[in-house]
C-alpha cells in the first residue's frame, strides 16, 4: 500500500442492488404451492422410470431424463437424516436464531425435503420423527409450512 | 490429449481487506506477474479467461471490468463464473482447440458484499432460498450427515483447522497462519452446528493468475513447465435433499477419469502431494474420500495417522488451503497455483520434498455440487 494511503481513511462507495423480480412458480411448482395454501397437503411427484418418488415436485426427472406426470400425496410426517442449529444472523433468515435447518425424509418420498425447526432445539437428533406445522395465514409459499415440530 | 503445460503462476497475498485496490488493480497486478513468472510478454498470449461472478461483484457481466487489465483488449476473451479450476479448464480446452497460451485469471472481494446474502442466491426461489439458506448453513447440514453416518468426532474436524492453519505459517500469501489447537477449534463460537468459528474460512479480497500453453509456448518460456497429465469435472443433482451428502459421487467420478487419463492407479502411491478446496473444515477428509485417498468414513483418521500432515505420505494444502483464504472463485485457481509451484520446487517454505506429481481440485456450488480434479507433473 502506498505510503501517503496509509495515513488516510480509504474512501468507498456505498451502494445496493435491489431488483425487483418476478418468477413465475411454473405448473408443477403452482400446484405444489396451491395445496400447501388450500388443502395444507404436500403433494410430490413419482418418476414412473426410475420410481422417485419427489417432493418438492419435479416435472422431469434428472436421473432418467424423462417427464414426471404421476402426482402423489406425501405425508406431513417424516424422519431427520440431517440438520443444523444456527447461531448466526442475517437479513434472508425468516426466523430468529437459534433454529435450526432439517432435511426431513417425509413418509412415502425418496428424497430429503428442506425445512425448518423453531423449538426443542436441544432435542433434535438424526432419526427422529417430525410433523409439519401449518400457517394460519398462507399465501402460496414453502413458509407456509411454519416449520416442522418433533413429534 | 496434446501435451499442454502451466508456464506461469500468480497470486496476490490474500487479505481481508484490499483498500488500496479495485478488481482491475489486482487483475492487472496478477496478469503482469503470471507473464513475468513464465519470461513471456503479453504478445504471446492470444486467449483470455476471467473468472468472477456477478453476484459478488455488484455489477453485470463482471469480467468485461477487467478485460483491460489482463490484456483482453485485442483478444478472444470469455468469462466463467465459477470456480477458477473449472475458468482453467475452460483455458485448457482453448489451448487444445489451437491457440497458443490462455491466461485465466480470477478476482474476488469478500469485503465488498454481503457472502450470505450472495451465497443465499444459489438456492432456488422456488422452494429453498426463503428459508434463508447460505453456504455456511447448507455446509453444516453436510457436517452433520457426514459426521453422524460415521461417527467423527468434532475433534477430529478440528485438527484440519489445526493443520492448515499451521501449514499457512509457511505461505507468504496465506491469510490466517495461525498457531491454534483443537481445544481453541473445539471453544470458539458456534456458527451453525457442527460448525464453530475455526471450522469456517475467513472472508478474503485476492486475485490469482494461470498461463497454460502449447508445447511451443511452453518451450519459450523460462519456467520448467507443468505439464497437464489429466482433469475431469463432474456435476450432481441441485437440489441438496436429492443427494447422498456424505458420499461425493460427483467428486469420485471427476477423479476416477482424471486418474485414468494421468494413468494413475493407486492415487495415494503416485500422488506426492494435493491441494483441495475446503472452505470448512469436514470438507478436507470428505473430498479425499471422494478421491479415492482411504475408504468412506475413514478421512477423519488421515492426519492423526499422519498422512496428510508435511512429512506425511501424502501431504494436503501445505498451503493452509481455504481455511487460512478463502477468495471464493479464486480459491480453486489457487489450489492449482500450489500445485504448480510444488511441482517447480518453488513453494518455498512450503515445499513437499521432492513432490513430481500433485493433485489440485476445486468445487462449485453448495455443499460440492460439481468438482474438478486436476493432475500435474513435472514430466511430460
Amino acid at each position: 500500500m502506498a505510503e501517503w494511503l496509509k495515513n488516510v481513511e480509504p474512501l468507498t462507495l456505498k451502494g445496493q442492488i435491489a431488483v425487483p423480480y418476478t418468477w413465475w412458480v411454473g405448473e408443477t411448482g403452482s400446484r405444489f404451492l396451491i395445496s400447501l395454501r388450500d388443502d395444507q397437503k404436500i403433494l410430490g411427484t413419482r418418476c414412473k422410470a426410475c420410481g422417485t418418488v419427489y417432493v418438492p415436485p419435479r416435472k422431469n426427472c434428472g436421473r432418467c431424463f424423462v417427464d414426471i406426470d404421476e402426482w402423489v400425496d406425501v405425508a406431513d410426517e417424516g424422519v431427520i437424516e440431517g440438520y443444523t442449529i444456527v447461531h448466526y444472523a442475517y437479513p434472508v433468515q425468516p426466523v430468529k436464531p437459534p433454529f435450526a435447518y432439517v432435511l426431513i425424509k417425509l413418509d412415502g418420498t425418496d428424497v430429503g425435503f428442506l425445512h425448518l425447526i423453531k423449538n426443542d432445539l436441544g432435542r433434535i437428533k438424526n432419526g427422529l420423527r417430525v410433523k409439519a406445522k401449518f400457517k394460519g395465514e398462507r399465501t402460496g409459499s414453502i413458509l407456509d409450512i411454519d416449520s416442522f415440530e418433533l413429534i | 490429449m496434446d501435451n499442454a503445460a502451466i508456464v506461469g503462476v500468480a497470486q496476490t497475498k490474500y487479505e481481508r481487506r484490499k483498500k488500496d485496490q479495485i478488481f482491475a488493480d489486482m487483475v492487472f497486478d496478477v496478469t503482469r506477474a503470471a507473464l513475468d513468472d513464465a519470461g513471456l510478454g503479453i504478445g504471446d498470449i492470444d486467449s483470455v479467461v476471467t473468472v468472477s461472478n456477478d453476484f459478488f461483484d455488484g455489477r453485470t457481466i463482471s469480467g468485461m471490468a477487467v478485460g483491460d487489465a489482463c490484456g483482453g483488449e485485442d483478444k478472444n476473451i470469455s468469462t466463467v463464473s465459477g470456480d477458477g479450476t473449472f475458468g482453467a479448464f475452460y483455458g485448457l480446452m482453448r489451448v487444445l482447440s489451437g491457440y497458443k497460451a490462455t491466461i485465466v485469471v480470477a478476482h474476488y472481494k469478500g469485503s465488498e458484499g454481503s457472502v450470505p446474502i450472495t451465497t443465499n442466491g444459489m438456492f432456488d426461489p422456488i422452494f429453498h432460498r426463503h428459508l434463508g439458506l447460505d453456504a455456511i448453513s447448507s455446509a453444516a447440514i453436510q457436517a452433520n450427515v457426514y459426521m453422524t453416518r460415521y461417527g467423527i468426532r468434532e475433534e477430529d474436524m478440528a485438527q484440519v483447522s489445526v493443520k492448515n492453519h499451521g501449514n499457512a505459517k509457511n505461505n507468504p500469501f496465506a491469510q490466517l497462519p495461525m498457531d491454534i489447537t483443537v481445544a481453541d477449534v473445539m471453544k470458539s463460537r458456534k456458527i451453525a452446528e457442527p460448525l464453530k468459528l475455526l471450522d469456517c474460512c475467513p472472508i478474503s479480497d485476492g486475485a490469482a493468475a494461470i498461463i497454460i500453453a502449447n508445447e511451443e509456448i511452453a518451450a519459450k518460456g523460462t519456467k520448467k513447465p507443468v505439464w497437464i497429465k489429466g482433469v475431469a469435472h463432474c456435476c450432481e443433482e441441485y437440489f441438496l435433499g436429492d443427494r447422498d451428502l456424505a458420499n461425493p459421487v460427483a467428486l469420485r467420478d471427476a477423479a476416477k477419469r482424471a486418474y485414468a487419463m494421468a494413468g494413475i492407479k493407486d492415487p495415494v502411491a503416485e500422488i506426492d502431494v494435493a491441494e483441495v478446496l475446503e472452505p470448512f473444515s469436514y470438507m478436507e477428509p470428505l473430498w479425499l474420500e471422494g478421491l479415492g485417498f482411504c475408504k468412506p468414513g475413514e478421512g477423519g483418521q488421515l492426519i492423526g495417522k499422519g498422512m496428510t500432515t508435511m512429512g506425511g505420505k501424502l501431504p494436503v494444502n501445505p498451503s493452509g488451503g481455504a481455511l487460512s483464504a478463502n477468495p471464493i472463485l479464486v480459491a480453486g485457481l489457487a489450489r492449482l497455483i500450489e500445485a504448480a509451484l510444488q511441482v517447480r520446487g518453488e513453494a518455498g517454505a512450503r515445499q513437499v520434498k521432492n513432490a513430481d506429481t500433485a493433485l489440485a481440485h476445486g468445487f462449485n456450488g453448495p455443499c460440492g455440487q460439481s468438482h474438478c480434479v486436476w493432475i500435474v507433473s513435472g514430466k511430460k
